[in-house]
């Protein structure tokens, strides 16, 4: 049942527990202890909402930064990439394998705010050797959900 | 001109799905619960695939029987499943859907006046084939005591000495009836002991909910005398694609290749390739639909017990086949009142036989929010038309 129901909740965080019990055919306690289990493990970290900025008036500018950094001795990039992420403003950081080390992604008011972060915050950061920006123009899919069009059943509506 | 039209295709009845759908295509906002395959896409890789195929420029015609490679990955495919080895060279022809299989392999076995058997509630295209074949079409009406299965004793009762085949349709669309290996056991006892031939049409053999799907082509004596049809339809979500298949015995897939070469020449060819990648590499995709088809299989049936509506549980396919005989009205009359009254389609049971009589066909190829919609007012429906029924009381 757990892979199925993290499927689930994956996509539809908000389902209801009866629902999600009944659709995965077992009582409901079980669905309630596997959830909290899943939390207490910290498999499940978290139930957020998809929001499409865009569609709102709410000015908000999103950046993907490559950042090339030295590792330190006995620590690797696990230091660095804490400091990093501490900064709200940092969305996620992964360390990634190729040609840089760290992905960052950054959510801002303003161009100027995430340039601003870039060159006073992050660049002068002892072990940055180097970053680049690239700023998010347009989202067309995002955690798996299509953003820029609607699902349309174009199916015959009766067929054998 | 005088006669200009045949006979037999003038008394060849209408579809009954066909009459129901000129009513709903008249409704804008209607909500449907009556389509007959696949909510989802085709997987992206698959349909990629066919886009390459085009982009290479394989636009010709493929040999009448397929690609070699396809056969070879259906062969594949059906070791892998069913643990029986076909040859891909003889014993496998890649048709326009799982449809024309059908269509093909009975002109390819029976001759005028033979009796083919027919179990229903069942998909409307046997009949009118078995007929245009020169067939007689013999019904055997399937009971929900049996769960919609076919037992050994209704195929011994509907057996004569001019039988030639049975076709054996499960899982089974409309009722979603599936037959487990103990069931094909005791009908291979009687298809043997009677010498006669199946068609086994098992275009839901992926879409199952209890055991793994279990052939007849794996009972004994059984491979040598059946036509095996499948396709991609709805394993794959490709209805569009028009692409099945059928394997048997090499006399009879001559035949088939026969009538196959001169109608059609051969299968799409774009198609063929994108199978091609379906079967290498689509178990996945596979696996996840038939989940979400599960699932909303659950819900349905646990919607139908809370509105006390009865319905045998089904464990194959995407359909429900709940019964209305309660309210004392044909399926005809219910499914046209509930479309009229709550602008939901769903289809009359006698569009797959007369012994569909007193059920309807529910798809639950729907995203469980639509379902959920619709089903709110199935419930609201029943309801309603309790509380007149205790009026006139």
């Amino acid at each position: 049942m757990r892979e199925e129901l993290l499927k689930i909740i994956e996509r539809n965080s908000r389902i209801d527990l009866k629902e999600l019990a009944v659709i995965l055919g077992v009582e409901e306690i079980d669905v309630v202890n596997e959830l909290q289990m899943l939390e207490e493990q910290g498999i499940i970290c978290g139930y957020h909402t998809m929001i499409d900025w865009e569609k709102t008036s709410i000015e908000k500018v999103s950046a993907l930064i490559e950042v090339r950094v030295t590792p330190q001795r006995g620590q690797g990039f696990d230091n660095i990439a804490e400091r990093v992420y501490k900064y709200p403003e940092v969305t996620s950081v992964y360390l990634i394998s190729g040609g840089y080390d760290l992905l960052v992604t950054l959510e801002g008011k303003s161009l100027k705010e995430i340039s601003g972060f870039v060159s006073d915050k992050l660049s002068t950061l002892d072990s940055v050797l180097s970053t680049a920006t690239h700023f998010i123009l347009k989202k067309y899919k995002d955690h798996g959900t299509i953003l820029t069009k609607k699902y349309e059943d174009t199916r015959e509506k009766v067929s054998p | 001109m005088r006669d200009m039209l045949s006979k037999q295709a003038v008394d060849l009845k209408p579809s009954g799905i066909r009459k129901f759908f000129d009513i709903v295509s008249e409704m804008d906002d209607a909500i449907s619960l009556g389509v007959g395959e696949p909510d989802f896409d085709t997987p992206w890789h698959i349909r990629d695939e066919g886009i390459y195929s085009l982009e290479k420029g394989r636009t010709f015609y493929t040999s009448n029987s397929g690609l070699m490679e396809l056969r070879q990955e259906i062969c594949n495919y059906i070791k892998r499943k069913q643990g029986v080895v076909y040859d891909p060279q003889h014993e496998v022809l890649i048709t326009v859907g799982g449809s024309e299989a059908i269509d093909i392999g009975l002109r390819a076995v029976v001759n005028p006046g033979d009796e083919v058997l027919i179990p229903q509630p069942s998909f409307v295209s046997y009949e009118p084939c078995a007929i245009m074949a020169g067939a007689v079409p013999v019904i055997i009406e399937l009971k929900e005591e049996n769960e919609f299965r076919l037992t050994a004793k209704e195929l011994e009762e509907a057996i004569t000495d001019k039988t030639k085949i049975l076709i054996l349709p499960f899982p089974n669309n409309p009722t979603g009836a599936i037959m487990e290996r103990k069931d094909l056991e005791e009908i291979a006892e009687v298809i043997r002991k009677h010498d006669i031939l199946v068609m086994s049409d098992e275009i839901y053999a992926e879409l199952t909910y209890k055991e793994k799907h279990v052939s007849i082509v794996e009972m004994e004596g059984m491979r040598e005398r059946t036509i095996l049809i499948n396709g991609f339809s709805k394993a794959y979500a490709m209805t569009g694609w028009r692409l099945g298949y059928a394997c048997g015995p090499r006399e009879i897939l001559e035949q088939m290749t026969k009538l196959h070469q001169f109608a059609i020449m051969c299968a799409p060819t774009t198609s063929q390739y994108a199978a091609v990648e379906a079967l290498r590499n689509g178990d996945e995709d596979v696996r996840e639909m038939s989940m979400a088809y599960n699932q909303r299989r659950r819900y349905l049936m646990n919607a139908f017990r809370e509105m006390k509506l009865s319905c045998f549980e089904p464990f194959g396919a995407f359909y429900v086949f709940p019964c209305i005989k309660e309210f004392g009205m044909t399926s005809e009359e219910f499914a046209e009142r509930f479309l009229a009254e709550e602008k939901v389609a769903v289809v009359p049971g006698t569009a797959f036989g007369d012994c569909g009589e007193g059920y309807l066909r529910i798809s639950y190829a729907y995203s469980l929010d639509n379902l959920k919609l619709a089903i709110g007012k199935l419930a609201d429906f029943v309801e309603r038309l309790r509380q007149q029924e205790k009026k006139h009381e």
